[in-house]
């Protein structure tokens, strides 16, 4: 047994740094857990990017799930989700909210008018103030929003088509299951 | 306000055309180095960004607060260091919610209410958090564990030698 015993301790070391490895992969490393998850979603009271005198609040966006996706003109990985999102939308099976965080209106109109605009209703936060009760630290984050409006589901980072297959419909599918 | 996006920015860039000056010759040089030092002072006094304290106090606060706060998107910052545009925005909240009276400890709740017990850098005795305080102890436990069975080993050992009188060295 004692001959054994280096063998065994080196195995136990090498199953922990794999599972490390394996564990840092399948997660960001850089991703907060959100505290807000399956928690109602933060009151807000925001002008819409195209109609500024039109204010859309919590409220108002009660009775359907919708998906709240954080972008910015400045961010450039939004670039690389949106796409994504682009060929998404119309089979998403949730309303698609987006979130301009932080910046200047001129320019997010001009960055929707060059990349296309995927999004049904648009909200923008150019002080980034009610972004901080979301917790957001970065863009592009999105948060999935049931009927009540409950946070049930939040994904930092850019939504690639592995998100989206893997994490955001089943989410979305779990929502149509329980809301007929 | 342009502030960068999450992962294609460093979280400090200070890019300084120090390196041009020192090419230039002679008394340029001397000038050109008062201009970029005054200009290097200038940057750094905007990187500071003063707040209007209410009192000296109260900017010591504000100071060591920000210090035991984590930055969420430059994740080994403090507030207090980190130039990342978030950082600037949750260190403008701690100032407004300074002014309005509140504690440190509302403060920090605040905080861990939106960006969990990920931006405390002393995180505090929970659940979730006992393997974090309490696994280093667990670990010295096991090791001295080991410690006492491999020595009761050897001096069960060591008497059996004098009976057998035989040591195969395999007891390392």
């Amino acid at each position: 047994m004692s001959r054994l015993l280096p063998f065994v301790a080196f195995m136990l070391l090498a199953g922990l740094f794999g599972f490390g490895i394996w564990w840092n992969t399948q997660h960001d490393a850089n991703a907060i857990p959100t505290p807000l998850l399956d928690k109602p979603a933060p009151a807000f009271n925001l002008p819409q990017l195209y109609q500024p005198a039109q204010k859309v609040g919590k409220a108002d966006l009660l009775g359907t799930p919708y998906l709240l996706n954080v972008f910015a003109s400045w961010c450039i990985e939004c670039g690389v989700e949106h796409p994504v999102l682009q060929a998404a939308a119309p089979t998403l099976g949730v309303r698609l909210v987006g979130y301009n965080y932080k910046d200047a209106p001129d320019d997010a109109k001009r960055w929707l008018a060059e990349h296309g605009n995927p999004y049904s209703l648009l909200i923008a936060d150019e002080s980034g103030h009610t972004a901080l009760d979301f917790g957001v630290y970065g863009a592009p984050e999105s948060f999935l929003i049931d009927a009540k409006g409950v946070i049930r589901y939040k994904h930092i980072g850019p939504i690639t088509p592995e998100v989206l297959a893997n994490e955001l419909k089943p989410a979305i599918a779990a929502l149509r299951k329980e809301t007929p | 306000m342009h502030p960068a996006s999450r992962r294609s920015a460093p979280c400090a860039r200070n890019t300084s055309p120090y390196r041009k000056a020192f090419r230039a010759h002679g008394a340029l040089l001397r000038q050109l180095l008062v201009v970029f030092l005054l200009l290097a002072g200038f940057a750094h006094a905007q990187a500071i960004e003063p707040m209007p304290f209410a009192d000296h106090a109260q900017e010591l606060r504000f100071q060591q607060l920000t210090r035991q706060l984590r930055c969420p998107m430059c994740q080994n910052e403090t507030l207090a260091d980190s130039n990342a545009p978030i950082a600037r925005d949750l260190r403008n909240q701690i100032f407004q919610m300074m002014q309005h009276g509140q504690s440190d400890a509302q403060i920090k709740q605040y905080l861990v209410a939106r960006y969990s017990g990920f931006v405390l850098y002393d995180p505090p005795l929970t659940r979730g958090t006992w393997l974090l305080w309490f696994g280093p102890l667990l670990i010295l436990l096991c090791g001295a564990g080991a410690v006492a069975v491999i020595i009761r080993k050897r001096s069960r050992a060591a008497t059996g030698l004098s009976r057998s009188a035989i040591d195969n060295g395999d007891d390392w």
